[in-house]
């Protein structure tokens, strides 16, 4: 049987009117990325790439055009109906790791689960933790974790309800390169034992390198960037 | 369970941060007061109940000035009530050469219902309670009696055609209130007596009186039936309406203290708005990635829901408890108000109290945790979505303010039981809003044209042209405070000094009535040689209204119960050259002396407002048979609280000369002078004294008590206060030190930036405190004058201490709270900004 795409954009268009203007982020942007495939969006500050980011997981609306999460349009459906979509199918990273600072490294893994009414979010969440290797940091709160720790916390938490669709929004950015290292190879290799579709947006060239496709955003457009060797090695 | 869990770990985390911990105070304290005062208040008012039981002689009596109609009797056996009889009137009482004038109270064997009659065989010895009354054939009299007539227990006494043992000296009896009439000294008879005296004929003054008591029956009932019964000259009173005098007192101090407590509850209302705004701001980001983790609006919303019931159940809850214990030092601060200690303090303040902390944390939170439940998920990666309000939404913020202000409206009606004092503390607290807003827009826009500059005083400006509407918040809530504690403190000495000062301590306290013309001169005389200088003797003329205007005065004319009673009475009418210098002039003219015999008449305000008459009116008054006519010319207000003798009516002098008149005296006398009166009551035996010093004892008692009393609330709302400037402080910290830390790494020195905060904290304090005596100083001239009734003076000492404290106070705390964050390297702020 055909599988939908798990992510589609349509004639996207988003524009942001102030007193004195109105600017243009994305122009009609069209984009398909298939179920399993691991995606890279690259650009320059300021291009849009975290709004077509918050676009594409329901987190905010287009102007015009259609998103379609595994076939289904969620511009047509209502806060809670996108909120659900996103619980469904979708894990979040983020450069600022997001953690709730009022709950431990295994609640906050836990959350996700409990929000779809998972019983055994418990046991999840700690085999989670515990791929991520933070088995003895269960009951310590954010404040209590190193920046790496919080982003390992992150990806624990973005893996535990099995999503169907990853997004990533400069996950390195708020680390040092060695730590950054450690979770992107982190990231890329629970991704791939899982099959999860992977949408990563970055300015990073060599992150970007380690997905199968990469797209620029550029003039409110997405435009293919050629093959490279480095890519090769996946 | 998964909202529950995730309220209280939120809590948990606020909590170490400190955003919750200014909020849970507040609200502890404004709990906390309230109870306090209520407990308080409730126990005052039950043993007031129990003290107007005691002095009425039951729980309910019904009097008449004819022998009451047997189906009140009747009725109150049905029901089970236990009942007693009492007849009283004036009369002569001789021991063969002398005789006085005696109050005789005869009563039925089952007097008192309530309370108990002291007796003793000798003056000055200790009393026993009796166990009955006085048996037929015998009496009881008061020492004074005893004293007057030189009489001693076993002697005879003549009352009207008969002749009594006295069988015991009555000490104290219930019933014994503040009612004038029982002034006169008494002798307590057997009811079964007082036929065979033939004193009781037709006219006689006599006052009958069926005393109640609930037995196992209840009485309201009674009291409903009873009502609807009433005839002319038959009236129903009850415990609320014994001891006038001390009601009077103690409900103007529970209203003081009312006050007092809901300063505190508006402080810490302040308080808690202010510590909710850093509270949601540091919260957004979390209910944001819930909302991006899936979380419903409906889940988000119960774990805000939760949040807030969690913090107003621990607070109500606490508050509560340190309201409990508060309160029986409160009691024992008012000491011995009445003869036996306060009742035990009921549950429904502690309920009330509970009640009120969760309407006043859900009133003021509320709409702060909305904006929660309603955060974009899109916030997680645009931080800037709640920093810059559109003008629609502070226009909503603005209206979320509506919620706490109607429960304040509320609060305040319910504390001061006055729709005038809240009505006046709303308008107050609305016109400050609007006055503060107002300067923040003008300041701001004047500190729009200021030029840049690298100054300290300039950036502290430039701080405030950044932040106009937190400037705004801050400005006015500061003034919220500062208003409500300036107003405490002008309460707290002036208008209780006022208070004190409308019974000052030489008030009259010693009424002498029925002199007659021929004695006046004798009177001065010795009232002279006793030191007292200036005592004035004013007519009295008796006499009943009979027509206005030509119409006939009838009881059915008039629905108000006063107005009936005015007009079945008969009242006195005095005349006078000169206004008394305590009353005061509202309508028409005071006469001339070329006006001498003229047929005017001057009223007091309230009997003209009763009985609809108004300057110009044409009263015709029936004086001892005789009609007199006379015009109104003026109106006037009188201070009955001032002790000394008033009359309804007064005439110009001439005008009442063809009439009888007797004379009336007030003068000060220390308590236990009696030698004086009990010489010039043996020289003219005709002469009534009536001792008011052991009432004006014990209601300046009241009002020394009760100032310490509020002193003590005060205390809360000084805590309260605190709380508040922390809170304003506290509200844009987060915001001032990510400022100052990047101007640090800007190369800005530290003097600079002290200099910065101390201008901007500066402006705020001045500006609050400005608009803060203003409206504190309206406040207070309303609420004194207008719901208090005492005057008021404009305090120049206590406004200017107040902008001094502010403008020093302010910056200095600011300055402290911003102080650890400049010792700081700045990297390590820049970390956490």
């Amino acid at each position: 049987m055909h599988k939908p795409p798990a992510v589609e954009a349509l004639e996207l268009d988003k524009h942001i009117s102030s007193s004195t203007a109105t600017l243009t982020i994305l122009n009609g942007l069209q984009l398909r990325v298939e179920q399993g495939e691991r995606l890279a969006i690259i650009g320059r500050s300021g291009s849009g790439k975290s709004t077509l980011l918050a676009l594409l997981a329901g987190l905010d609306l287009p102007s015009t055009g259609k998103v379609r999460i595994l076939g289904e349009d969620i511009v047509e459906l209502d806060e809670d109906g996108r909120a659900a979509v996103r619980g469904r199918s979708m894990g979040f990273v983020f450069q600022s790791f997001q953690l709730l600072p009022s709950l431990t490294a295994l609640e906050n893994v836990m959350l996700p689960l409990q929000l779809t009414g998972r019983r055994d979010a418990a046991a999840l969440a700690q085999a989670a933790l515990a791929q991520v290797g933070l088995s003895a940091r269960l009951s310590h709160y954010p404040r209590q974790l190193s920046g790496g720790e919080q982003q390992r916390v992150a990806i624990a938490r973005a893996f535990a309800p099995q999503p169907q669709i990853l997004f990533a929004d400069e996950p390195t950015g708020n680390l040092d390169a060695s730590t950054g290292q450690h979770i992107i190879d982190l990231l890329f290799q629970l991704n791939e034992a899982a099959g999860t579709t992977l949408i990563l947006v970055t300015h990073d060239m060599a992150l970007a390198s380690r997905c199968e496709r990469i797209l620029t955003l550029q003039d409110g457009q997405l435009q293919q960037v050629p093959q490279t060797p480095a890519r090769s090695g996946r | 369970m998964l909202a529950l869990n995730l309220a209280w770990r939120q809590l948990r985390s606020l909590w170490a941060s400190g955003e919750v911990r200014v909020l849970f105070l507040a609200l502890v304290l404004a709990v906390a007061a309230t109870t306090t005062v209520g407990l308080f208040t409730d126990r005052v008012a039950s043993a007031l109940v129990r003290e107007g039981g005691l002095l009425l002689g039951g729980d309910m009596v019904v009097q008449a000035d004819h022998p009451l109609p047997a189906q009140f009797v009747e009725a109150a056996e049905q029901q089970r009530l236990h009942t007693a009889q009492t007849m009283e009137f004036p009369s002569m009482v001789s021991d063969g050469e002398q005789s006085q004038l005696a109050e005789i109270k005869a009563v039925s064997d089952s007097f008192p219902l309530r309370g108990e009659l002291t007796i003793a065989a000798a003056p000055a010895t200790s009393g026993i309670a009796a166990r009955s009354v006085p048996q037929p054939g015998s009496v009881w009299l008061e020492p004074r009696l005893a004293g007057l007539l030189a009489l001693a227990v076993g002697d005879h006494v003549q009352l009207g055609e008969s002749k009594l043992r006295v069988a015991a000296l009555l000490q104290q009896e219930p019933s014994r209130g503040g009612d004038m009439f029982s002034y006169a000294p008494r002798l307590m008879m057997n009811l079964a007596d007082v036929e065979a005296t033939g004193l009781v004929q037709y006219g006689s003054r006599v006052r009958y009186q069926l005393l109640l008591a609930a037995g196992s029956g209840p009485l309201a009932d009674y009291k409903a039936w009873a009502e609807a019964r009433l005839g002319d000259g038959e009236k129903l009173m009850d415990v609320s309406t014994a001891r006038p005098e001390m009601r009077s007192a103690l409900d103007k101090s529970s209203q003081f203290l009312g006050l007092a407590a809901m300063v505190a509850v508006l402080l810490a209302m302040v308080a808690m708005y202010l510590a909710s705004l850093p509270y949601v701001q540091n919260s957004f980001d979390s209910y944001a990635m819930m909302r991006c983790l899936g979380a419903s609006r409906a889940l988000m919303l119960k774990v805000l829901l939760y949040q807030a019931l969690l913090l107003a159940a621990l607070g109500a809850l606490l508050g509560a408890a340190i309201g409990y214990v508060a309160q029986s030092g409160l009691s024992m601060l008012a000491g011995r108000l009445f003869a036996e200690a306060l009742p035990a303090a009921a549950w429904t303040p502690l309920l009330l109290g509970c009640l009120a902390g969760l309407l006043i944390l859900l009133a003021v939170l509320w709409p702060q945790l909305l904006r929660l439940a309603q955060v974009p998920a899109l916030r997680i990666l645009r931080r800037d979505l709640e920093h810059s309000p559109s003008e629609g939404k502070r226009w909503l913020q603005r209206l979320s303010l509506l919620p706490a202000l109607l429960v304040m409206a509320l609060l305040l009606l319910w504390q001061s039981g006055d729709w005038k004092l809240g009505g006046a503390m709303l308008v107050a607290l609305c016109g400050l809003l609007a006055v503060t807003t107002g300067l923040a827009r003008l300041g701001s826009s004047m500190l729009q044209r200021l030029p840049g500059s690298h100054s300290g005083w300039r950036l502290g400006l430039a701080g405030l042209r950044r932040r106009p509407w937190l400037a705004a918040a801050q400005v006015s809530a500061l003034s919220l405070g500062l208003m409500a504690l300036l107003l405490l403190a002008l309460i707290r000495s002036d208008l209780l000094n006022n208070w004190q000062q409308s019974l000052p301590a030489d008030a009259p306290n010693r009424f002498m009535i029925n002199i007659q013309p021929d004695q006046l001169d004798a009177i001065q005389q010795r009232l002279h040689q006793a030191g007292l200088q200036d005592t004035q003797l004013f007519p009295m003329v008796r006499g009943r209204l009979t027509a206005v205007n030509g119409e006939p005065v009838l009881v059915d004319n008039y629905t108000d119960d006063r107005a009936r009673r005015l007009a079945e009475r008969e009242f006195n009418l005095s005349w006078a050259a000169d206004m008394q210098a305590d009353n005061q002039l509202l309508q028409g003219r005071w006469w001339t002396a070329s006006q001498h015999g003229q047929p005017l008449v001057s009223l007091e305000q309230d009997l003209a407002t009763a009985l609809g008459l108004k300057v110009g009116d044409r009263l015709r008054y029936d004086i001892a048979g005789s009609p007199l006519e006379l015009t109104v010319s003026s109106i006037r207000k009188v201070e009955w609280d001032s002790m000394r003798a008033n009359f309804f009516a007064v005439t110009p002098p001439g005008v009442l000369d063809g009439f009888d008149a007797s004379y009336i005296s007030s003068f000060h006398l220390p308590i236990g002078n009696d030698t004086l009166i009990n010489s010039l009551v043996k020289a003219m035996p005709n002469l009534t004294v009536l001792d008011i010093a052991a009432i004006m004892q014990q209601v300046r008692g009241v009002m020394a008590r009760m100032t310490h009393a509020v002193e003590y609330v005060f205390a809360f709302s000084l805590l309260a206060g605190i709380a508040v400037l922390y809170a304003a402080l506290a509200a844009t910290r987060a915001e001032r030190t990510r400022e100052m830390t990047l101007l640090r790494v800007l190369g800005a020195r530290s003097r600079q930036l002290y200099q910065a905060v101390f201008t901007e904290f500066a402006v705020i304090g001045l500006l609050a405190a400005l608009v803060a005596v203003l409206v504190a100083n309206l406040l207070a001239y309303y609420v004194s004058v207008q719901v208090l009734g005492i005057v008021y003076a404009f305090n120049l000492r206590f406004s200017l201490l107040l902008l001094m404290l502010a403008a020093l106070l302010v910056p200095t705390a600011a300055w402290f709270g911003v102080r650890s964050d400049l010792q700081q390297p700045p990297r390590h702020l820049l970390q956490s900004v």
